[in-house]
């Protein structure tokens, strides 16, 4: 079984929780991350090791939020965060997980 | 002239900034690796970057081909883009896409769409991991064949119609810039459009034997104004693989990472295992190593003296002064390379008209040509090849030219399969 239902594109919203897609693969690099989506072929960068670690942990997370707080993010960053994971949700890369 | 210098200064690696100045140092893997995995092609395109024709005998086997394939899934390569040569003419070439989608490394191939049957559509269609790019370089038969060979632009239409039939949407049409097409760029789209594909744009590189035919081929400064306005005016519908960042200083940046990645983030596989810093660059100056070599691919890409020298940070040299350095960064190395000017310098096609005058200084200096030429008969040597400065000013059409194979494995490995007669 897959371990999220994707449901497609979408704006993200931190109170809910979250996965990578299931199609996406992360590969760490110095700045961060690249993240490849077979699926849509696209190809996308996590400017940050921050941002990966806040991607990786997503679907052990309740929430987005809860994930950029394990990652060590400050509340002041949050914003900051929210816009990448924002980027990120309406490609695909990240889709909202529900109860399988 | 050499590349490889001894003395390397090592350069702190930012862990903030944009992400080219990364980019620039290069990645523990890269993002677009190309793999020809054959010099074989029942076409003789004048233009070919890698000079195909004739199968070479050392080619790497299924077995060294699956390895490598390993090799790729260890370093977390998401995708490759298979070309040659044309790629299905291998017999093994459905065992190995099937053996690198199921080892996670997507598949992006390329062909002239002459096997595209309504079968292997049927199949494409129903992968998730692989890609097509179907080559045309006119919208017209007259156009295209020209450069392809007779029949081609059929070929390749024939094959578009099986994909779009079978329910392949978002394929790639695979146009190279040319002065004879450029002003069929509006009908590549509606082409495209047709077939519910993507067009692809692609600079013409003075490379293999489109070093032969660069002079009349390559847009004219007027063709390369209207094509940047065009990308400019079609954003990111239409790809170019970062093609044409030497028109990034006209002003604007075009979509993509506008960087020469040679080495850095792209780079070359052959069909004999040879890499090489980027596909347009197959020369001995730009070979890195072999992955038969021990440590393979891997320690190639991440330890060969080429590649570490190429991630130095740019100087800039003659083009340091200039105001547009900064949008195009001195344009296409192997550009550059095989028309006889600097590395350091301004690319032959620089908007500003640096290029220019500097080719004409170079003039009938003996330029570099691509090592390997595997064309089964070669425009260089032969004296009866292609006339390309037609009346017309367009090129003639390319006879492929039958000619008595040296050995077995020189035969065409299409000998047997003829989508059209090509009359000789």
């Amino acid at each position: 079984m897959p371990p999220t239902v994707p449901t497609g594109t979408t704006s993200f919203d931190s109170s809910l929780p979250w996965a990578l897609h299931p199609q996406v693969s992360l590969r760490p690099e110095s700045f961060g991350a690249l993240a490849y989506h077979f699926g849509t072929r696209r190809l996308s960068f996590l400017k940050s090791p921050t941002l990966l670690a806040v991607v990786s942990s997503l679907a052990a997370q309740p929430t987005g939020r809860d994930a950029c707080t394990a990652a060590g993010v400050a509340p002041d960053d949050l914003p900051n965060y929210e816009r990448a994971l924002t980027t990120l949700a309406e490609s695909g890369m990240i889709c909202e997980r529900r109860a399988p | 002239m050499t590349l490889v210098t001894t003395e390397r200064p090592t350069t702190e690696r930012p862990t903030t900034g944009r992400l080219v100045d990364q980019f620039q140092l290069g990645l523990d893997a890269p993002i677009c690796l190309t793999w020809e995995l054959t010099y074989a092609c029942n076409l003789a395109c004048v233009h070919c970057l890698s000079s195909s024709g004739r199968r070479d005998p050392r080619e790497l086997s299924t077995a060294e081909c699956k390895t490598l394939i390993d090799e790729f899934e260890r370093m977390q390569i998401f995708y490759v883009n298979i070309g040659g040569g044309e790629p299905t003419i291998r017999r093994d070439f459905w065992e190995l896409v099937d053996y690198a989608t199921d080892h996670h490394v997507g598949v992006k191939f390329s062909t002239n769409g002459s096997r595209i049957t309504p079968e292997v559509a049927e199949r494409l269609a129903s992968s998730d991991y692989v890609d097509v790019q179907i080559s045309l370089d006119g919208a017209t038969s007259d156009v295209n064949d020209a450069i392809r060979g007779i029949g081609s632009f059929d070929t390749a239409i024939r094959a578009m119609e099986r994909m779009a039939a079978a329910g392949f949407v978002g394929f790639k049409l695979s146009v190279v810039v040319t002065r004879q097409n450029v002003s069929q760029l509006d009908a590549f789209k509606a082409l495209a459009d047709k077939y519910q594909a993507q067009l692809r744009l692609t600079r013409l590189r003075p490379s293999g034997r489109g070093a032969d035919v660069w002079d009349e081929l390559h847009p004219a400064a007027d063709q390369q104004r209207t094509l940047y306005a065009w990308l400019l005016a079609h954003g990111e519908q239409v790809l170019t693989g970062d093609s044409f960042f030497h028109l990034a200083g006209y002003g604007e940046s075009l979509p993509g990472l506008n960087l020469c990645g040679a080495g850095r983030v792209v780079c070359l596989v052959d069909p004999l295992g040879d890499v090489y810093a980027c596909p347009f660059a197959i020369h001995d100056e730009f070979l890195a190593g072999n992955v038969r070599s021990p440590g393979g691919f891997d320690r190639v890409w991440k330890s060969s003296d080429l590649f570490t020298d190429l991630r130095r940070p740019d100087t800039g040299g003659a083009c340091r002064s200039c105001g547009s350095y900064d949008a195009c960064r001195g344009g296409c190395m192997a550009a550059k390379f095989f028309t006889g000017l600097p590395l350091d310098g301004p690319d032959p096609e620089c908007v500003l008209g640096n290029g220019e005058a500097l080719l004409a200084a170079v003039g009938d200096t003996v330029l570099p040509q691509s090592s390997p030429d595997h064309s089964r008969t070669s425009p260089r040597t032969a004296p009866g090849g292609p006339d390309l400065s037609g009346p017309s000013g367009t090129p003639v059409a390319m006879a492929l030219l039958p000619r008595r194979p040296d050995r077995a494995c020189d035969e065409n490995p299409l000998a047997a399969f003829d989508p059209h007669s090509h009359p000789h």
